[in-house]
């Protein structure tokens, strides 16, 4: 589904991935762990295309895709929810919804995104930035699912988010994934990046240090406490 | 001071203000979607009005010069967007400098094109006529230079506000770069954008053409006005451009009526005042 190798993204003279590699597979849903400030959001806006990498290949399904406009990555599959939400404050959550269909045709329509937060329904008429936390995080996801991605990039959904709803967006990743939906995730939460991953990487200094399914690395001790701050 | 004088000078600003929201809502829309600060829009007004009265002459027909001024600007503000200013996405002292290049050279060209005289577009017989209103006297022009902006404006709120189209704009100015990471194509969303904003401007000028007249210098003697509305109203707020455009119409109508002397005064006091209380204009966002 997604294969990146070698990436190297600078910010201005700032070398903030260092040669990475990794891969996702159809159905699969890898996480990403790492302390703040170690590349994972840059290792997001490299992939969607908000700050192409300087060096190394995106292939997104079986095309070289290193370096394509966001809006062309939307069209070929891929979908985002960014880091912070960035749910589109002007708009009403209907339009928030409206503005990211695509014309092609496939399973998630605005009945089916709303079949699924029915909370979005409920306030459609309502501008986004009346929104709860909460429910700005379930229009980010809901808005990336409007393209009918076969991708997802899923950047810290459930940060700043109280426990009850951490849950909520723990089944909601659950769900997607037995859709068939790929997801590549990228969070701070522990428990519930370990829950849902098929496998996982630790990324520390723009580098992957660390590889393995979830249950190997509930029980490496060692990697928690050097790479996570897990005592 | 008669009442006759206020309602005269009320509707005296309102024509100039409606003229001024022609001119001045493109500039904000461009402002808003792509963060050009683009000092050839005065440019696009002047131009409009040379395009539209070299089309009267022609044709004799106003509504002729409407179009073709209209649709031979926003050529103009194609070119200029897609083959420069795109170029220089996000350095903005990089746009600035290149839009006052191209209104210095847009200055020289129209000097070359149609000399250093000043005209008047002529106007059609049924718009030159005067509304009688007991002794009260309105020059059908400024209504119906009202009644085109009334127009614009409501088609502009129609297709911001109630489009999907729209919402891609709206969206683009909230975040342009999760706009892009939603599917949406913002670069040709800019450049529709970029063109509606010039026709917008060259509209007005064939429009003031019949009344402000069509000579050199006009480019950058209402250039000042439109960033005055534009920043009074809000960066990139269509509600922000209609209010700025009556309140700037109106203060610099009433300015020069009750304080000649002042004029400029009366124009930018308040101008101040409203930066100094709220920064981002009355209907801006920060």
């Amino acid at each position: 589904m997604l294969e990146l190798s070698d990436l190297h993204t600078y910010y201005g003279e700032s070398h903030v991935l260092q040669g990475l590699t990794l891969s996702v597979r159809p159905g699969e849903i890898v996480t990403i762990l790492g302390r703040n400030g170690m590349g994972k959001t840059t290792l997001m806006r490299s992939i969607i295309g908000f700050t192409p990498p300087r060096r190394g290949r995106v292939c997104f399904k079986g095309d070289d895709v290193t370096r394509w406009p966001p809006f062309r990555m939307v069209e070929h599959g891929m979908a985002l929810v960014p880091q912070g939400r960035r749910v589109f404050a002007s708009l009403t959550v209907r339009e928030n919804l409206e503005v990211a269909r695509q014309s092609r045709t496939g399973q998630w329509t605005l009945p089916r995104v709303l079949e699924l937060f029915p909370r979005l329904g409920d306030r459609a008429t309502n501008r986004a930035n009346k929104l709860s936390g909460g429910e700005q995080q379930m229009l980010a996801i809901g808005r990336a699912l409007m393209s009918d991605p076969d991708l997802l990039l899923m950047d810290e959904p459930t940060e700043g988010l109280a426990p009850l709803l951490v849950r909520e967006v723990g089944r909601v990743i659950a769900g997607l994934k037995r859709e068939g939906l790929s997801i590549l995730l990228v969070e701070q939460n522990l428990p519930l990046a370990l829950s849902v991953a098929d496998r996982v990487h630790i990324l520390s200094r723009g580098q992957i240090v660390h590889s393995s399914g979830p249950a190997e690395l509930m029980a490496n001790e060692t990697v928690k406490a050097r790479y996570l701050g897990v005592a | 001071m008669t009442a006759e004088f206020w309602i005269i000078q009320t509707f005296n600003g309102l024509s100039y203000g409606a003229l001024l929201f022609l001119l001045a809502s493109g500039l904000s829309l461009i402002f808003g979607v792509m963060r050009i600060v683009n000092l050839a829009h005065g440019s696009y007004f002047m131009l409009g009005g040379y395009v539209g009265l070299s089309v009267v002459w022609r044709t004799g027909s106003f509504t002729a010069a409407l179009v073709a001024g209209a649709v031979a600007i926003a050529l103009i503000g194609i070119g200029m967007e897609r083959l420069f200013l795109r170029r220089l996405s996000g350095q903005t002292l990089g746009q600035v400098l290149m839009t006052i290049g191209f209104a210095l050279m847009f200055q020289d060209l129209a000097l070359l094109i149609w000399g250093g005289d000043p005209y008047t577009i002529p106007l059609p017989a049924a718009l030159q006529g005067i509304v009688t209103a007991g002794a009260l006297r309105f020059p059908t022009y400024r209504i119906f230079i009202i009644v085109v902006a009334t127009l614009v404006g409501a088609a502009l709120w129609i297709v911001l506000d109630r489009t999907r189209v729209g919402a891609m704009i709206r969206a683009a100015v909230d975040d342009r770069e999760m706009a892009q990471g939603v599917g949406i194509h913002v670069p040709v969303v800019s450049l529709g954008v970029f063109a509606l904003g010039a026709a917008l401007a060259a509209l007005g000028g064939v429009i003031g053409g019949g009344f402000l007249g069509v000579y050199p210098g006009a480019d950058f003697e209402v250039l000042p006005y439109a960033f005055v509305v534009v920043i009074v109203g809000g960066l990139g707020s269509l509600p922000g451009a209609m209010v700025g455009s009556l309140l700037v119409g109106l203060l610099d109508n009433f300015g020069k009526a009750l304080f000649p002397e002042l004029s400029y005064f009366t124009l930018f006091a308040p101008m101040a005042l409203i930066l100094a209380l709220r920064p981002t204009g009355l209907f801006g966002r920060a």
